[in-house]
């Protein structure tokens, strides 16, 4: 094992409230705050205890998105990634561009293992890994909720519906996490000093010729259907009498 | 004429409920034709299950020994392969529609819409981002093939009475041995299925324990429900992950659904919004949890859980 890539996506932070715009045109997204995704931080986490287990090990952050999102591989340089790699981009990226592009990064940098988040949580597409995996022709073990390498294998026990499933596969793999693989760590102060000298290579879809095609065109943009706000009952009885009459019970 | 093939789920036994509810929404693509196709080591009995299902016109088996387990790493080059013959080819939402679908679409170089919620038009459909907080329309190309998940909550199932026509079917893709299916675990209960159960009781943080989840099993089993968690209390191991309700759980629409010292995250409500009856038992009035439930009760779960028992027992 000697490199790790890490996929890491600038998103709008999950404790912001999501507002769409009145003209249907998209969510606002002027001056909210930005964060890495919550399971590409589990992702970075995973590879740097691989990492740290390990000798020799580089890990490098990878990152497609707008020229802000070098604040985000910032991020990833402090709590630990060796470098970082921007994509830079304004087109709207679409989880088959986003594979494709990671593909490119991929043939260069020849990593062992790539992780992703499972999802994105603006989007929730759900896709980027499995697509970079049939891409690169090689394994794919989504949702992981623990990882063992060793001897060129990786052990994935997955999330599934049903409970948890275990998966053996050869490396080099796509591997994408679940929330219950790790905790982040936090970063530290030092460590933001220590990331500012680290490498970050700001590279384009062009160099890597990949082209940002739109093949899913978003015509409109609308808030949910709102639930109807609805009564407090005063006791255990009075509940027990309205489900009761609803025929819930 | 849009002809459009389903992914079916099963276990070998039984064909997963999701499949029926995939054709509800494939039914629902004007000018349309549908398929089932079925990948495993003996699809027999599955395949009768498909064939059954109303508003299909065929089921295709693809049998061998290779497709023992779902590893989408195996199954993706077969129905890259099946697809040729289609238009749309839809899989469920769940975990195994998650993992497969996406590394179809890749093989054919087309993109998928995730979570399909409704269909406006053969290439025209809602689904939802940022945890269900905004409804997008997106339109495909027509000239691709289009990929999709649906989102199982949005649809009834369809019902049976059907007589498809079933077909064996083999292709000459050729499959990987990179990818090697170890074992499962899974907490096996005589509880309905969480994701298709009518009726659901589900509990939070407040629980406090795995003992104290004893309650709400003790509630769900008198009133016939299956049993749901939030994140936090799947986290601190008062419950097994494939309880978790929510934007990275399960996302479930049964007629009536208990939250039981749940706060109301917005992760969590993904889960839930088409709940047909939300009800609320948390000691805090402020928690928003209350916003969305149609019923709410105030007060300590601990006290108000034996005692709703013990009114549903007499
Ligand atoms: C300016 C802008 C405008 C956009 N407008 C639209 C639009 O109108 N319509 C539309 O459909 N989409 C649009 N997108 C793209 C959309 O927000 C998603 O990025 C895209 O659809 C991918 O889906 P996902 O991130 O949910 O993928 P998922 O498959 O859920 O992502 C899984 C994992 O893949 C990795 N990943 C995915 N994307 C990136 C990335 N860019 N960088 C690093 N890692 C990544 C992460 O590890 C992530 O956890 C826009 C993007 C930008 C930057
Ligand atoms: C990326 C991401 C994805 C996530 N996905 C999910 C998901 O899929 N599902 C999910 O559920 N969460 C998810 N979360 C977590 C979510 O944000 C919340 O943290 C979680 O739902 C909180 O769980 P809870 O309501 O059980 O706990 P808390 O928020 O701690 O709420 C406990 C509630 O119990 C009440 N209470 C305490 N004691 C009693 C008592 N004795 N009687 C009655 N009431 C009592 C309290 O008033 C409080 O409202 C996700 C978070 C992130 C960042």
């Amino acid at each position: 094992m000697q490199k790790i890539m890490v996929c890491i996506k600038r998103v709008v932070d999950y404790n912001v409230r999501i507002r769409v715009k009145p003209d249907g045109s998209g969510v606002m997204l002027d001056g909210v705050k930005m964060s890495v995704n919550p399971f590409d931080e589990i992702a970075l986490e995973e590879a740097l205890r691989i990492k740290e287990r390990g000798t020799n090990i580089e890990v490098v952050a990878v990152s497609i998105g707008v020229a802000d999102t070098q604040q985000q591989l910032r991020t990833a340089l402090a709590m630990g990634a060796d470098r970082a790699i921007l994509v830079q981009t304004d087109a709207a990226v679409e989880p088959l561009t986003a594979a494709q592009t990671f593909l490119a990064v991929a043939k260069k940098e020849n990593p062992d293992l790539i992780f992703l988040g499972k999802q994105a949580i603006d989007d929730d597409a759900n896709q980027t890994g499995q697509m970079l995996a049939a891409l690169w022709e090689r394994p794919q073990a989504t949702y992981a909720s623990k990882v063992e390498i060793s001897g060129g294998k990786a052990s994935v026990t997955r999330e599934i519906d049903a409970g948890l499933e275990t998966i053996e596969v050869d490396l080099p793999a796509v591997l994408t996490v679940d929330l219950r693989l790790n905790e982040p760590r936090y970063v530290k102060l030092p460590d933001i000093m220590k990331a500012k000298k680290k490498p970050l290579d700001v590279t384009s879809l062009d160099a890597l010729g990949v082209s940002a095609n739109v093949l899913l065109k978003t015509v409109k943009t609308e808030p949910p259907a709102q639930r109807q706000k609805g009564v407090l009952v005063k006791d255990v009885a009075e509940l027990f009498d309205v489900l009761k009459k609803k025929g819930l019970v | 004429m849009h002809k459009i093939l389903i992914v079916g789920e099963h276990d070998g036994k039984t064909l997963n409920p999701a499949t029926a509810k995939c054709v509800t929404c494939a039914g629902s693509i004007p000018d349309g034709e549908i398929a089932i196709v079925l990948l495993g080591s003996d699809t027999a009995a599955v395949a009768a299950q498909a064939a059954a299902i109303a508003g299909v016109k065929s089921v295709l088996r693809v049998d061998r020994s290779e497709n023992e387990h779902p590893l989408a790493a195996i199954f993706a080059p077969q129905l890259a392969a099946l697809a040729a013959d289609y238009t749309h080819v839809f899989g469920p939402s769940t975990s195994f529609g998650k993992d497969l679908m996406p590394r179809i679409a890749a093989l054919l170089g087309v993109p998928q819409v995730s979570d399909l919620m409704s269909v406006e038009g053969a290439y025209r459909f809602k689904r939802p981002t940022y945890a269900g907080n905004a409804i997008v329309t997106v339109e495909a190309d027509p000239a691709r093939k289009l990929l999709a998940t649906v989102r199982v909550a949005s649809f009834q199932a369809a019902t049976g009475g059907g007589s498809a026509a079933i077909e064996s079917k083999s292709t000459a893709a050729a499959l990987p041995s990179h990818t090697r299916y170890v074992g499962a675990k899974s907490g096996s209960t005589d509880r309905p299925d969480l994701q298709t159960a009518k009726r659901v009781v589900s509990g939070g943080r407040a629980l406090g324990s795995a003992e104290n989840f004893k309650l709400l099993f003790s509630l769900a089993d008198q009133i016939g429900a299956a049993v749901g968690a939030s994140r936090a209390a799947v986290d601190a191991g008062y419950a097994p992950n494939e309880m978790q309700v929510g934007q990275t759980g399960k996302i479930i629409s049964p007629d009536i659904y208990i939250a039981i010292g749940i706060s109301g995250a917005i992760q969590h409500l993904t889960g839930i919004k088409d709940a047909r009856t939300i009800v609320a038992i948390n000691k805090d009035g402020e928690a928003p949890i209350f916003e969305v439930a149609d019923i709410g009760l105030v007060g300590d779960l601990f006290q108000i859980v034996p005692e709703l028992e013990r009114l549903i027992g007499s």
